[in-house]
């Protein structure tokens, strides 16, 4: 007997959220559990790797030795960017497109699918890397060759993540079809599906490339031009980057609205720029092939900014709309005291809040203006390769995409494995710990990268010309490294400690983090119409453009002093 | 509210701050996108990308030949190299080393070409902080202008194996 699509008629296997009244799909909680487990382990692995990394390339330490160094610098970025990024997604794309649209997820089997080949693809590639099989780096160029396994895992991986992003859209579908929702799906839905979008186009990318580089590595077929590589690997590897964007920006639209009611200022902008997102990503991944050869000018300046770096429009639209919503609904709280009053009186204290705010920060101002100024053409030159291109991605990613991810689990947990956080004094410290750690490493990273330390090397004392300056530098991101790693390690133990020892919710609401309450001159509802009232949001993004711009041209400005290239 | 399902109507176009910042944030992205051609017609550094392709052996000859035509001296083996300004020099990436080391002239222009004999590798010009990619099998041109003097170095920085961080090479401008 075929079980009802909604979630709310007879016989539909779900229950009814004691938080917020939502109606939840038992199969898809078991499926973003799984997930979400998957992905805390392999950020806990990438996080040690990440630590032993930090304390090599911290000179004064120098722990590992330099095979170890390589072999470890492979593990910790695809455990780190694809392993806990990519289960993480999935988590979310289930969530997506069942609870806010009352719908159940469409194949519990093909959940299982997706999920055994992801997590079996993973841990081929862990093992063989471990083994010393695969010192290849993350990108693994050719011709640099690991072991067949190694490809093999990553291609299960993909193929695996596509299964899964396959279920959303059959999901999709068929809540669509049995009308369990009436009217335009949710923002987050909407920014899951552009994520979803995007991941197809990426994954397809990494079939691409990591199929005849298989078939290569076993001997079967010729070896793949390097350049060709390069160009398809990027398909994969920045794309994928677009999917983490997406689904970090769908995070904080939830993640706001769950901490002070936030609602979009205006829908069709927000959705907008989620469409710019999945129209104007660099389909060749230019940005990583700015100095390369083989590749002109022409086509470097297009396929780096096309169509007016659409692209990067969408993120500084949801760097205005974001702040903006939650201003509004601050504001219509009645927390009205000058420019930033809405900010003071902010949810500080819950994680979620703080993970988002941070994340915001640090994605916006650090890796965004970096990303965009790195990405130029020209402004390239003296930057691809060193440690400045670290610094940049590891504001996006890990201060921005992974703090999301940890700040939602604050909300994650409560509600789909129902059990409350132990200590939860400890839980509202990690956000900050963890961001300024990651503060300290990026910002170590790219002045260090200023001085032309590369990324990717073990030792900076062979080229014989790095003196105390880029030392102190590599010292802070050091230090950094530190503090972030215990922020990991402490959110590690407190979601691994949740799950066995934190208190059942059995039949009640989840304990409050502390969300921000109307006071006695709240008027809900009474800005909807003024256009005006983000007073504070508008003096907050003029900073930051103002920012934007100074560094830009400061970087034309230290192109200029270099010689004359062409 | 970002869960729940919008109201029918609401396609809304912006209004008020938000439309201001839209304006201001295409306009930025305006500016962005045309500081590159801008840079391309009126700067003096610019990535063209020109190569060819060759095979490393072929490369290598190349190399040898350029280095025993124009050598100047010596070091730990490896020959310091003089090309006339204004014309054509060879330098070679391999597992672990720069081949050979270059001796140019202040305000002379050369056209460098670059290329690698195994694994991809990366040109970076310390300390100077100029960086390009080395690929095997591309002969990639690199029309250079040393407009200061001194002894510079060259660090590989794409990741070549275990000596990676050896490899080392020198370009010298008098």
């Amino acid at each position: 007997m075929q079980s009802s699509t909604s979630l709310n008629e007879p016989g539909a296997e779900s229950r009814r959220c004691e938080t917020t009244g939502l109606s939840v799909c038992l199969g898809a909680q078991r499926f973003i559990k799984l997930n979400a487990v998957s992905a805390v382990v392999f950020l806990l692995l990438g996080g040690i790797a990440a630590i032993l990394l930090a304390l090599t390339r911290w000179q004064a330490i120098h722990l590992l030795p330099v095979d170890w160094f390589y072999r470890i610098l492979t593990f910790h970025g695809l455990n780190m960017l694809i392993f806990w990024i990519l289960f993480f997604e999935v988590a979310v794309l289930y969530f997506a497109c069942t609870i806010p649209l009352n719908c159940k997820l469409f194949s519990k089997k093909v959940a299982w699918v997706s999920f055994a080949m992801m997590l079996v693809g993973a841990i081929m590639v862990d093992v063989i890397i471990m083994m010393g099989k695969a010192d290849v780096m993350m990108t693994s160029y050719l011709p640099l060759l690991a072991h067949p396994v190694f490809y093999l895992g990553i291609i299960l991986v993909a193929v695996g993540t596509l299964i899964g992003v396959y279920n959303y859209f059959a999901t999709l579908y068929i809540a669509k079809r049995d009308k369990t929702y009436e009217g335009s799906v949710p923002l987050v839905t909407f920014g899951a599906t552009a994520a979803a979008i995007i991941a197809v186009v990426t994954l397809l990318h990494g079939a691409i490339v990591m199929i005849p580089t298989f078939t290569f590595s076993m001997g079967w077929t010729p070896e793949p031009d390097p350049m060709w590589y390069r160009m398809i690997w990027w398909g994969l590897g920045h794309q994928s980057q677009q999917v983490n964007v997406c689904a970090m920006v769908a995070i904080w639209y939830l993640v706001a609205y769950l901490t002070t009611g936030a609602k979009p200022v205006n829908e069709a902008v927000c959705r907008t720029a989620f469409a710019l997102y999945v129209l104007f990503i660099n389909l060749a991944s230019a940005h990583h092939l700015l100095v390369d050869p083989g590749v002109g000018a022409g086509w470097k300046i297009w396929n780096t900014s096309y169509a007016m770096y659409l692209a990067v429009l969408a993120s500084m639209i949801h760097g205005f709309t974001l702040p903006a919503s939650v201003e509004i609904a601050m504001r219509e709280k009645g927390y009205v005291k000058g420019l930033f009053g809405w900010v003071t009186s902010a949810p500080w204290s819950n994680p979620a809040f703080s993970g988002v705010a941070l994340s915001v920060l640090i994605f916006g101002f650090i890796g965004g203006i970096t990303g965009v100024t790195l990405g130029t053409q020209q402004i390239n030159i003296i930057a691809h390769n060193t440690l400045r291109i670290t610094g940049h991605f590891h504001a996006t990613v890990v201060g921005g995409t992974s703090l999301a991810f940890m700040a939602l689990t604050y909300y994650v947990i409560p509600l789909i494995f129902r059990r409350d956080f132990i200590w939860r004094k400890l839980a509202r410290l990690q956000p900050w710990m963890f961001a300024i750690g990651i503060l300290f490493v990026s910002l170590g990273m790219s002045f260090a990268g200023s001085m032309g330390v590369a990324r990717r090397s073990w030792d900076i004392e062979s080229a014989g010309i790095y003196g105390p300056a880029a030392h102190l530098k590599l010292g802070i991101m050091g230090i950094g490294a530190i503090l972030a790693f215990t922020g990991l390690l402490l959110f590690a133990v407190l979601c691994v400690g949740t799950l066995l020892f934190g208190q059942k919710t059995n039949g009640r609401a989840m304990a409050d983090w502390g969300v921000a309450q109307p006071l006695g001159n709240a008027k809900p509802g009474s800005l909807i119409h003024d256009h005006w009232a983000m007073k504070g949001t508008v003096a907050l993004t003029f900073v930051f453009l103002a920012c934007f711009a100074v560094y830009y041209f400061a970087n034309w400005k230290a192109l200029a002093d270099v010689w004359p290239v062409r | 509210m970002s869960i729940e399902i919008p109201q029918r109507d609401w396609y809304k176009a912006p209004a008020g701050a938000e439309k201001l910042w839209i304006g201001l944030a295409l306009l930025w992205c305006f500016v962005m996108s045309v500081m590159m051609p801008y840079w391309h017609f009126y700067g003096k550094q610019n990535s063209q990308g020109e190569a060819y392709s060759v095979e490393p052996n072929a490369f290598f000859e190349r190399t040898m030949t350029f280095a025993e035509a124009n050598k100047v001296g010596d070091r730990d083996g490896i020959p310091i190299v003089e090309p006339a300004p204004g014309s054509d020099a060879y330098l070679a990436a391999r597992m672990w080393f720069w081949y050979p080391i270059l001796k140019l002239r202040k305000d002379e222009t050369y056209r460098i070409h670059l290329s690698s004999m195994d694994l991809q590798h990366g040109f970076s010009l310390q300390p100077l902080n100029m960086n390009f990619q080395v690929m095997p099998g591309y002969d990639h041109v690199l029309t250079l202008t040393p407009t200061s003097t001194g002894e510079f170095t060259i660090v590989c920085n794409e990741f070549c194996g275990i000596g990676h961080d050896k490899m080392i090479g020198k370009i010298i401008v008098e």
